[in-house]
């Protein structure tokens, strides 16, 4: 028997050579996609948390090669678009991206480069999950990870719009959709994140919640000796907090960072949602596993037509009524 | 680097210029970071570009590319004038107070004894007075109007801040701001580490920009010392090792020089190699260095090596021209005068100035020989591209053979980092396909052309038939045997010297370090500041301590630095006269009444006493040089001169062009443009998400980084009607490229003399072999000529002209 990796508390130790038991496991899922009645999670784990500081950050894009190496992804060779960002844009093949914004400070007429590492925020009450209709699909564990399970993903992009970051994107041949993991492959054995592991300058750190919230905030105390009155803490409340999170020099302009949204809220189509959006999911009980065999079949892109969605509503209506409130919680 | 990369984080400031550490170091760049969040410590970044590195430091400032002398001497000024000098350092560990020859002066931005027929200087002047007593004569007061310190005062005066201003474009304002936060480091128990690369080196004055940063250094007594110091950051992981192996034409190992043609013997060689102390009780280290000399000749030619026969110096080849550097060889090649040029892990037609001039060069070879892992524009050279290498294969006659070699993961070895540390590495990988280890590689050439001397003869065989090959197998020898090789050992037996009649080594031991060597021939040492990296201990190198009981980043025990496993060169600076620390909360060594201790092997005689016998055991004198005498052909202070294609004039000396002594071919003159042609002034640098030219062959790389671009300011785009992400042409006299154009805030035009300068930044990194687009290098544009010392060619400074232009073809 090999003993359990235990939860990492930083990205930077190198791996056991022992064989380990992964740390997570369904028993540490607290939240799952149009799944009903999840059962209580029995595993409880620490809140984990990346902690971004962009006043450290070289924009050297580690990070962005170090995702795509550990996750085998293939982003495209594209073109120079007259920027510093490439890809251009977030893909299915490039779950994280360097973005660079140039700004001239008007209080001190100094220029700063402001370079953000742009990803999933791994909500801890996430518009991705709550928008999706695929069981199982999207999972929230009990350390805060929200992970997309691309088995059980119709592609259908309805997390797309629940996401108030505009982070996943579809893969335009595998017709799922995908994101930033916060490497729950190599959190489960005990590593942290591949982006944080090969940060040079530790701009990305890894760690539990609280570890990381205290470190940021020794951040904002040396910016603040450095002249940056307004340092400060991203970590956007409008959707519970995020363990993915910022510490800023000018935390009260977020959207100088490549439009980094200044109060994140999920948006109230989703929200409000309830009925339909929990019919789908529910629907997507039947139809996700009609939605795999097509896919599969077939290969073309998933969405949810307007047919398909009067359909699931009114199945839901009819079958399941009241019980399937219960969702609206999550 | 006098220091290591992991001393930056006991830094008080650092200042990056000459160099963009975030971008092209960025593993080593962590140390500044640390420095900052756990010291507190400020940055300072002066480019002609906001870099990366900029994004994160505390404090930028701009300046035109090729004029840091003029930077860095109106920095002296200021700290000369604001007293923010460290006396005691500067009275005893610099030449401040040695008094140089009545002839010596300045004028018109030239020193004493120029020859414009010859375009060199006599440097008889530019030297001490020697008193009867044969040492230099000294003013411990400074005084004198004639010593070091007084004659710099002097040199320095012109460079008031307007003047900087008004030659380099970074505004005064900013200059004094920067000034100010240097100065602080003149306390005792403040330092400033300096980090640079090649944004100093590629220049035709590259050698006196350093040289001006090291004298600032100096006078607020940074050297020595932790966290301070003048710190290269090498562009590959072993150049560091490439020179210290001697791989220039005018080296041999551990900066031991190569004959010239006028030393016709050893003796001759010798005289002017073993400098006698210029102060009295002074070390003069190099006066050791027959030993290290003929334990290197032994090494290399063992028993053929003898003292009857001057220890095969008639092996040796002789130099007839200062130094048969790249520059140098493709002209000749281009001149039809060169037949065969091996290529060994380097790609000179992306990386050498003026490329249709080295396509034209290449192109003149019978045989050109590759010797690279991967598919080199070089050895494609012959190959159409399209716009990309627009050639006519037909016409090209040089036949290319391509070795495939091994990279650093698929071998074993150690690798010399900018902080001397020898690191020996394992082999990751196997080597695909048939790839060689380049030791095999060579092995294999010189087995047979030494065979081809044995049956043919040879007008002169001997250095090679007799060339000592000791290895196991003599078609492979390995790493080991190579790495105890260059650390020596005992031939016969060594009696101690400082016990009579016991033996310190056996025949055939391996060597403690240097200090074990003999000019006799009982010793043999392929690299003398490399003995001690695998002596009677084992592979040194090897080692994978980190602990570090200093808590100050030293780790003596993390593989094996060189000299002597030493981590901070010239330490002994670090005390004062009584040999107390500085700052004792950064002790590197103190005196502790009878000899050195502390946290790092001493630069100095364990028992050499503090108030006798000066830091600078290298040098003659001592102490360090404020005033470098006739070592360098440029001068013994840096003046300020402009590139060779300039958009201004020199302030001093309207008909100097350039360097005054820099090497120029005649056939190069033509190809030179002017600022009424060219306005603008480019330069070159490195992108973060690429090494040269090898990670446009991996695909995550050329994802992150595909596509060749220029940067230019808004103001100048707006200017030509350029567009973000459009297209545009850039040319001179050398060449014509496209490239798709990043308009950015980060480059503002300069006003040097009282008129705009545009800088137009060109990236290297593409090429047209690899899996990224195809494109051009700043190398078609650059100026075919080298430093006046050591011949790095002017990459970081030229002119061009820009317009919007087409998107070529796919």
């Amino acid at each position: 028997m090999s003993t359990p990796a235990p939860a990492p508390t930083t990205a930077v130790s190198n791996p056991s050579v022992d064989p380990l038991t992964p740390n997570l496991s369904d028993a540490a899922i607290m939240r799952a996609s149009a799944t009903p009645n999840l059962p209580e999670p029995t595993q409880q784990m620490e809140k984990v948390a990346k902690l971004i500081d962009i006043s450290k950050c070289i924009g050297c894009k580690a990070c962005q090669s170090a995702c795509a190496e550990w996750n085998e992804t293939s982003p495209e060779i594209g073109i120079c678009d007259g920027t510093y960002t490439n890809p251009p844009d977030l893909s299915s093949e490039m779950y994280t991206l360097m973005k660079f914004s140039e700004w001239e400070n008007p209080d001190s007429g100094n220029l700063e480069w402001l370079i953000r590492k742009d990803g999933c925020m791994h909500c801890e009450d996430p518009g991705c999950l709550k928008a999706c209709p695929a069981p199982g699909a999207i999972v929230q564990y009990t350390n805060g990870i929200v992970d997309f399970v691309s088995d059980k993903c119709i592609g259908c992009g309805y997390c797309i719009s629940g996401c108030p970051f505009d982070i996943p994107r579809m893969s335009p041949t595998r017709n799922v959709v995908s994101k930033c993991t916060l490497c729950s492959d190599r959190v489960a054995v005990g590593q942290g994140p591949a982006c944080a592991k090969a940060c040079p300058t530790q701009a990305i750190v890894f760690g539990t919640k609280d570890d990381m919230m205290a470190h940021a905030e020794t951040r904002v105390d040396d910016l603040k000796s450095r002249g940056y009155d307004r340092a400060g803490i991203y970590d956007p409340q409008g959707v519970g907090g995020t363990h993915v999170f910022y510490v800023l020099q000018h935390a009260d302009k977020p959207e100088l960072y490549s439009d980094l949204p200044a109060d994140p809220k999920i948006s109230e189509v989703v929200e409000g949602w309830k009925g339909p959006a929990k019919a789908v999911g529910l629907a997507a009980i039947g139809l996700a596993a009609v939605g795999t065999v097509l896919h599969s079949i077939f290969g073309k892109p998933n969405t949810v037509s307007a047919e398909d969605q009067s359909e699931a509503e009114e199945l839901v209506d009819a079958e399941l009524g009241a019980e399937g409130q219960q969702r609206e919680e999550v | 680097m006098t220091n290591s990369w992991t001393d930056i984080k006991n830094t008080d400031l650092v200042i990056v210029m000459g160099g963009n550490a975030a971008e092209a170091h960025p593993c080593g760049f962590k140390w500044v970071t640390e420095a900052k969040a756990h010291r507190a410590a400020k940055l300072i970044v002066v480019d002609p570009r906001f870099t990366r590195t900029a994004a994160v430091s505390d404090y930028y400032a701009p300046i035109r590319p090729g004029t840091d002398i003029a930077w860095l001497m109106g920095m002296i000024r200021w700290m000369i004038e604001n007293d923010k000098v460290h006396w005691e350092y500067v009275r005893n560990f610099t030449n401040a107070a040695f008094i140089v020859k009545d002839e010596f002066g300045w004028q018109d931005g030239l020193f004493t004894g120029y020859d414009p027929a010859t375009r060199d200087y006599d440097r008889s002047s530019w030297d001490y007075v020697i008193g009867e007593d044969g040492f230099a004569e000294t003013d411990p007061t400074l005084e004198n109007p004639r010593c070091v310190w007084q004659l710099l005062k002097a040199h320095v005066d012109v460079y008031t801040p307007e003047m900087v201003e008004r030659i380099t474009g970074t505004p005064a304002d900013q200059f004094l701001h920067i000034a100010e936060m240097i100065g602080e480091t003149s306390a005792p128990d403040k330092t400033m580490t300096s980090m640079y690369a090649l944004g100093w080196t590629q220049h035709t004055k590259g050698s006196q920009n350093i040289r001006g940063m090291a004298m600032l250094q100096l006078i607020l007594g940074n050297i020595g010392v932790m966290g301070g110091g003048m710190n290269a950051l090498r562009g590959h992981s072993n150049i560091q090792g490439l020179t210290d192996m001697g791989l220039m034409s005018n080296l041999l190992t551990g900066y031991l020089s190569m004959p010239t043609e006028a030393e016709t013997d050893y003796a001759t060689y010798m005289s002017t190699r073993e400098f006698k102390p210029l102060r009295p009780n002074q070390t003069s280290y190099w006066q050791n260095y027959s030993k290290f000399m003929v334990s290197f000749m032994k090494a290399m030619w063992g028993d053929a090596a003898q003292a009857e026969n001057d220890w095969a110096y008639h092996y040796l080849p002789k130099l007839d021209v200062p130094n048969y550097d790249v520059l140098r060889m493709f002209e000749l090649m281009n001149q039809g005068q060169v037949n065969l040029y091996f290529c060994q892990g380097f790609n000179p037609l992306m990386a050498f100035p003026n490329r249709a001039k080295l396509t034209s060069a290449l192109s003149k070879l019978k045989l050109l020989v590759t010797i690279d892992p991967l598919e080199t524009e070089t050895a494609r050279f012959w190959e159409n591209h399209g716009e990309y290498n627009d050639v006519d294969p037909a016409s090209i006659q040089t036949e290319v053979l391509q070795l495939p070699s091994t990279c650093f993961a698929e071998d074993e070895g150690s690798l010399t980092n900018s902080g001397r540390w020898l690191q020996w590495h394992w082999p990751g990988v196997s080597p695909p396909g048939d790839a060689k280890l380049d030791t095999w590689i060579m092995s294999q050439i010189f087995l047979r052309v030494r065979e081809l001397y044995r049956q043919e003869g040879g007008s002169f065989p001997d250095p090679i038939l007799n060339l000592s090959w000791e290895y196991e197998d003599e078609n492979d020898p390995t790493p080991q045997e190579l790495a105890m090789e260059i650390n020596g050992r005992a031939l016969s037996a060594v009696s101690d010297p400082n016990n009579p009649g016991a033996t310190l080594l056996e025949a055939g031991q391996q060597v403690k370090n240097f200090t074990e060597l003999k000019d006799d021939g009982s010793t043999m040492c392929g690299c003398w500041i490399y003995s001690g990296c695998w002596n009677v201990d084992g592979n040194n190198m090897a080692r994978r301590d980190n602990s570090d009981p200093s808590g100050l980043g030293v780790y003596q025990n993390w593989t094996w630095s060189w000299p002597v496993n030493r981590r901070i060169l010239y330490n002994r600076a670090s005390c004062d006269l009584e040999g107390r620390p500085y700052d004792a909360d950064r002790m590197l060594i103190e005196w502790d009444g009878e000899r050195w201790v502390g946290n790092d092997v001493p630069d100095i005689g364990v028992t050499s006493r503090p108030e006798e016998v000066g830091p600078f055991i290298m040098n003659p004198e001592g102490t360090s040089r404020l005033f470098a005498r006739g070592m360098m052909r440029d001068g013994p202070f840096p003046t300020h001169m402009e590139p060779f294609e300039s958009p201004m004039a020199n302030v001093f000396n309207a008909e100097m062009r350039g360097n005054p002594v820099a090497r120029v071919f005649e056939s190069d003159v033509a190809d030179l443009g002017t600022s009424e042609e060219f306005p603008y002034v480019g330069t070159s640098y490195r992108l973060t998400e690429h090494f040269h030219f090898w990670t446009k062959h991996n695909k995550v790389n050329a994802a992150l980084q595909p596509q060749f671009f220029v940067e230019i300011s808004e103001e100048l785009a707006a200017e030509k009607g350029i567009t973000k992400g459009g297209w545009v042409r850039v040319w001179n006299k050398r060449a014509s490229i496209r490239a798709v154009a990043v308009v950015t805030k980060r480059i503002k035009p300069l006003i040097c003399d009282g008129k705009p300068v545009h800088v137009v930044g060109v990236p290297l990194h593409w090429g047209f072999t690899g899996v990224a687009k195809k494109g051009y290098g700043p190398n078609s544009l650059t100026v075919f000529i080298g430093d006046a010392n050591i011949e790095t060619p002017e990459s970081k400074a030229f002119l061009v002209n820009i317009e919007p232009a087409e998107e070529p073809v796919a």
